[in-house]
């Protein structure tokens, strides 16, 4: 290295990960330059939060260097990165929710023994650190009462309280408006004026082209290339991410519409902890047409599912092909609504969908073992079941097609067709589906977007929650955005774009 | 029920809340960092038998105090081990620990003592004694506050001071230290500890270290205070009871010391049937008095807990991700 | 695909756990100044080597069987019934009242009068804390082990002061007649020509008990409230999805559970002591849990525990008359076993996936499919 050139802030080389049998990180090498705001893009899976948690410590590499500065520098643990200046925003905020902002802030970074004297100290600095980067947070908020775009600020503030000069952040917008995100990606613009270096991980190519500087590409653990934002295209990088030409768009013909199937008026649902979560939905889904439910994550979305799903309790009136269905009495249940003909796919197919631990013939009767099919006398037949689910596994093309392995053990695209046979294949009159594209490689998406739209053109009707808004656009015949509770409105896919709908999903009310 | 029987009453309330207290407290630090402990009967136990042994050996009932200590600690070791680094099931492990104090305290006894699994009587040093406060004497004809300060205050053993010192230290420790958010901090959410560069593995053992210590106290108290040597099952539950009392008391210092208390005085009323009788009218079995303490845990832990919010990350074994 | 292969799984993880808390135990006789060696060889001639000593062991495998399956059964379900002792307790006193006040005509009509009252009994003991589980949230954990402390008072007030024959000093209920006597295994095999103790009290209670064993295989397994309880146990969020109802399965677990401790009763009270004493059930409760875990919740795996932890019983009964080694050495074990099959799962576990992947690894340098997504 000459004396003229500027040491990249960040040097990774050769870094190489194994979990058990699976590779996440296969000999990576980056360079990362300062005052500069590096994206790392890639499908889930592709090893991009291995790599960052091997940064920060959190994960030993099984071989290969860090150079922080010009530095070789070893990070056996979150200390250690600490002390090499690196802040971690992760996509799951570490923090404790019923502490304050400023006990968050000081938790493993406090000044002596005495929590008095460090709170004081802190409350000082952190007055300052948000005066000059705009980052206002009340320090004496409690976690728990915070929104999800002040929780990530405390993220950054922590970071920034520890010194940082490296700022990593892991999927910051999920769980953001696109206004909100907009707001992300300013404060991350000062920051890099004031020199600070920014990893930016996502799988959005928009964020990538807004932002970053440079973009690295991984895939299936390796790093497959790294180019300048501004010499690129997202449909460059796209064929980087998945190894070949992709459809963004779905091919579909126009929906025709039948009668209304789901009906549901001045819906409303408290949760356990009391809080409203629907706040009086009026909504109508027609045979033959996919309404796709917009909105940032906590609206309200996976509160009416559930409650369709018949495992929350509301009031109001829900109606399906005409004749009403209960909500908060003893047919209130997931047993009941699919004996209607509801299907559902569950938005957290790990947690609701699937038991993990079941084999998948298991998984496929999961919500249906009642079936009359898979009984014999008193107890279940569970060759029956068997043989279902390996001709469900064909027509759905899950591999491996073994209907004795593990849920745990498939990956998340044929984890969720496992799920989308056992639905789809009930043909129910209604189809509820939440994020059905979360986690899946994109070949897989592919497949399920067109299961989904051959549902609809069965003439099913099709609930569809996404806070994706990408996918909204390409499924949606119709959409509805939802906020707070409430339905902010309904949009034709060909009227609005995403511009429109982020103010809804904001909660503006948008001119018309 | 007249006023000195009352005093007598509070009295032994006193006395037997004070393994509650310790026990309770030690609960209150494992579980705050997410550790449950139902070992907490096993640990006391043992304790209470190294205490008796030693003391009885050596004629020095400080000597059986650090004994009993020790074998506390080393039970929680071995709950740590199994919990904390091998991750297992921490309240398997606790019903472990509970029958290895159990049989080894009795296999131990048999073959040091050869009595039928108990420990010779303590006399003299083996025992603690009661303190009597300054003015004690002076003041105990005064009425009303000259009884209370005599007989209720004055008059117990070191430990029971020593318990009750524990209530404000403990607060102090929780919530204006350093140590105390990381404890706190670990039991809710180990992996904000744990990203914040503070080891979760050693803040859980520095926790259940000290609750290892206040049991092995709590322990030492049942044979050497308050009864003189160590008989088989001794702890009889008390473990089991201070875990009720941790969570009726919302796993917060002050309110373990009133539930402790509260528990400490069923237990009182259990050895007077007649102040019983005489409250109540009606006459008790003293079979059903026995289930007392354990039929009000029930009923307190089923009514009048309410929500009860335990320490969010309890119970789970911390495993890194992402 | 998971990383040990079953056989791995089910065999040798317990038997390496077994082994472990073998060695401790023998530390432990060895530190009271014991010969560990001896000991065994005592323990195996008195458990296993004669009819008298088989009679024992199968007798006490049969009360860990129920108390076994009773833990199993709600490990299932994921909840942790410690309650074993108070139920059977209870399914004593419901075989008790059965055997006295219905005149029957024949044991075997006594037989399954007995098996009802004492499922029934130790059911309605495990129900309690249930239902206190699952509508007022309390700790299943600490309920039950209070209702074992609260089962002992009550037991002990109602010998004392309600069955207890008049005249009588012993806290304990008249005999029960002579039509409840349960045929003994000496009865049972004689017809057949073998021979078989007269005085060991083993008895046809023992086949109840595999039984037992074979309806929970098929209720875990299948049928559709065995599919319910285990989908429950391994993930609540996703049983709500599927509709099924955490207050039905919670209940219904603990009733199956507490009932099969109960049936226990049949085994000590009816076919043993012929009459219900104090402290009837002799921590057989609790010998449940190390059962249970020992058998990794499977019924056949609890069938051998069982067996197992019977040798071990009758075999820690004959050292406690020929040796100083007091019974309590059992609660040692008992202890060692849960620590080790329980709590340290893992330490016995890692080293030995470790071990299989290496091997695998070497088999095969590249593996064929990428079974598992990268963990992000």
């Amino acid at each position: 290295m000459t004396a003229t050139t500027v040491a990249p802030a960040i040097e990774l080389k050769g870094i190489s990960k194994a979990f058990g049998p699976v590779q996440a990180n296969k000999d990576i090498s980056i360079r990362v330059m300062p005052g500069t705001i590096h994206g790392i893009i890639g499908e889930n899976g592709a090893g991009k939060s291995t790599l960052m948690s091997i940064l920060y410590g959190f994960y030993k590499a099984d071989a290969g260097e860090v150079f922080i500065s010009g530095t070789k520098t070893e990070i056996p643990d979150s200390q250690a990165a600490i002390s090499a200046g690196i802040g971690m925003v992760f996509q799951h905020f570490k923090l404790v929710e019923n502490f304050t902002v400023l006990e968050n802030i000081i938790l493993g970074a406090e000044d002596g023994w005495s929590l008095t004297t460090s709170l004081g100290k802190a409350r000082k600095e952190l007055v300052a650190l948000e005066q000059e980067y705009g980052l206002n947070v009340d320090p004496d908020a409690v976690i728990e009462d915070l929104g999800v775009g002040m929780q990530q600020r405390v993220e950054i503030l922590k970071a920034l309280y520890r010194q940082a000069d490296i700022l990593i952040l892991d999927e910051p917008t999920g769980v953001l408006t696109p206004a909100e995100a907009d707001q992300l990606f300013r404060i991350l613009g000062r920051l890099r004026e004031e020199g600070k270096t920014i990893i930016l991980i996502t799988h959005k190519l928009r964020e990538i082209m807004e932002i970053t500087d440079t973009v690295s590409v991984m895939r299936r653990g390796e790093m497959t290339a790294t180019v300048k934002t501004a010499e690129t295209s997202p449909e460059q990088l796209a064929e980087l991410m998945v190894g070949r030409k992709v459809l963004l768009s779905v091919n579909k013909a126009p929906a025709t519409p039948g009668k209304v199937v789901l009906d549901i008026k001045n819906l409303h649902v408290t949760d356990e902890a009391g809080v409203e979560r629907l706040k009086g939905i009026d909504l109508q889904v027609r045979a033959g047409e996919i309404l796709g439910i917009a909105g940032v994550a906590g609206n309200g979305q996976s509160e009416l599912l559930e409650l369709l799903g018949g495992y929350a309790r509301g009031t109001g009136t829900v109606t399906l092909n005409g004749t009403a269905i209960d909500l908060s009495g003893k047919y209130a249940d997931g047993k009941s609504r699919r004996a209607k003909g509801i299907a559902h796919v569950p938005e957290d197919r790990q947690r609701e969908g699937l038991i993990m631990d079941f084999h998948a013939w298991e998984n496929t009767a999961f919500g249906y073992h009642h079936d009359p099919s898979y009984q014999s006398g008193l107890l279940m037949n569970n060759a029956a079941i068997r043989e279902d689910t390996e001709a469900k596994m064909k027509r759905f093309d899950v591999r491996p097609p073994d209907p004795k392995l593990a849920a745990k053990n498939f990956s998340g695209g044929n984890q969720q067709k496992i799920v989308l046979a056992r639905e789809i294949e009930r043909n129910p009159d209604l189809l509820l589906v939440g994020q059905p594209t979360r986690g899946v490689d994109i070949g897989a998406i592919e497949f399920i977007h067109q299961q989904i739209v051959a549902l609809r053109d069965q003439g099913k009707a099709i609930l569809l929650v996404s806070v994706e808004l990408e996918e909204i656009f390409s499924l949606s015949d119709r959409i509805a955005v939802m906020f707070d509770g409430h339905i902010m409105g309904e949009r034709l896919p060909g009227q609005t774009d995403e511009k429109e709908l982020g103010m809804l999903m904001a909660g503006m009310e948008a001119t018309q | 029920m007249d006023f000195l029987t009352l005093i007598q009453l509070l009295d032994s309330t006193v006395r037997l809340a004070t393994p509650l207290l310790l026990a309770c407290l030690a609960g209150l630090f494992s579980e705050r960092a997410g550790i449950f402990d139902i070992g907490l009967e096993g640990k006391m136990l043992a304790a209470a038998f190294f205490s008796a042994a030693i003391a009885s050996v050596t004629g020095s009932v400080w000597l059986g105090l650090a004994a009993g200590i020790a074998a506390s600690m080393l039970l929680s070791a071995l709950h740590g081990f199994a919990s904390i680094t091998f991750r297992g099931n921490q309240l398997i492990s606790g019903v472990a620990i509970n029958f290895l104090a159990a049989g080894l305290t009795v296999l131990i006894a048999q073959s040091w003592f050869q009595q039928g699994g108990r420990t010779p009587s303590l006399m003299g040093g083996g025992r603690f004694t009661p303190i009597t406060l300054p003015f004690a004497d002076a003041v105990a004809d005064v009425p009303f506050i000259g009884p209370i300060y005599a007989e209720l205050i004055s008059g117990h053993s070191i430990l029971v001071y020593i318990a009750f010192a524990a209530v404000p230290l403990t607060w102090f420790i929780l919530f204006r230290t350093r140590f105390g958010l990381r404890l706190r901090a670990v039991g809710e959410n180990p992996a904000a500890v744990d990203t914040a560069g503070v080891s979760v593995v050693g803040l859980r053992y520095a926790a259940i270290g000290i609750c290892s210590v206040l049991c092995g106290i709590a322990g030492a108290y049942l044979s050497t205070a308050l009864q003189a040597g160590f008989v088989k099952d001794m702890s009889a539950g008390r473990g089991y009871i201070a875990l009720a009392a941790l969570i009726f008391a919302k796993w917060r210092p002050w309110y373990a010391l009133y539930a402790t208390l509260l528990f400490g005085l069923f237990g009182a009323l259990e050895t007077r049937p007649d102040v019983i009788t005489s409250l109540t009218g009606m006459r008790v079995q003293g079979q059903l008095l026995g289930a007392l303490p354990y039929i009000m845990t029930v009923i307190i832990l089923a009514g009048f807990v309410g929500r009860a919010t335990p320490p969010r990350a309890g119970g789970e074994p911390y495993v890194k991700e992402r | 695909m998971d990383v040990m292969p079953k056989w791995a799984e089910v065999i040798l993880v317990p038997l390496i756990s077994l082994i472990l808390a073998a060695i401790i135990s023998a530390l432990v006789i060895l530190a009271i100044g014991e010969d560990p060696i001896a000991a065994v060889k005592l323990m195996v001639s008195g458990a296993l080597g004669s009819t008298y000593g088989w009679g024992y062991t199968l007798y006490y495998a049969t009360n860990f069987m129920f108390t076994g399956l009773a833990v199993a059964v709600a490990f299932h379900a994921r909840l942790f019934n410690i309650g074993g002792e108070g139920q059977a307790a209870l399914g004593g006193l419901g075989v008790a009242l059965a055997c006295l006040y219905i005149p029957w005509p024949h044991w075997s009509l006594a037989l399954l009068g007995a098996i009802a009252m004492a499922a029934l009994f130790g059911a309605f003991w495990a129900a309690i804390p249930a239902y206190l589980q699952a509508r007022r949230g309390s700790h299943i954990v600490i309920t039950t082990i209070m209702f074992n402390f609260i089962a002992a008072s009550l037991l002990n007030y109602i010998l004392v002061n309600v069955l207890r024959p008049t005249g009588s000093m012993d806290p304990a209920t008249a005999r029960f007649p002579e039509a409840t006597q349960l045929p003994t295994l000496h009865e049972l095999l004689a017809p057949i020509g073998i021979s078989f103790s007269k005085a060991a009290p083993a008895n046809i209670t023992l086949l109840v008990a595999v039984l037992a064993c074979v309806l929970v295989w098929a209720l875990i397994w299948h049928t559709r409230l065995g599919y319910e309880l285990r989908a429950y146990g391994h993930s609540q969020s996703a049983a709500k999805y599927a509709g099924i109802s955490p207050f039905k399965i919670t209940m219904i677990t603990m009733i199956i559970s507490g009932g099969l401790a109960g049936l226990m009763a049949i085994n000590n009270v009816m076919g043993e002591a012929e009459r219900l004493v104090l402290n009837a059930v002799e921590g057989a409760g609790f010998i449940g849990i190390a059962v249970a875990l020992m058998g990794r919740s499977h019924p056949f795996g609890v069938f051998i525990a069982a067996i197992l932890f019977g040798f071990l019983y009758q075999g820690g009964a004959e050292l406690a008359l020929w040796t100083s080694i007091p019974r309590e050495l059992i609660v040692v074990i008992q202890a060692l076993v849960i620590l080790f099959t329980g709590a340290l799962d893992n330490m016995v576990r890692m080293p030995l996936e470790r071990m299989f992947l290496a091997v695998r690894r070497a088999r095969s340098p590249k593996p064929e499919r990428k079974p598992i997504e990268p963990a992000e």
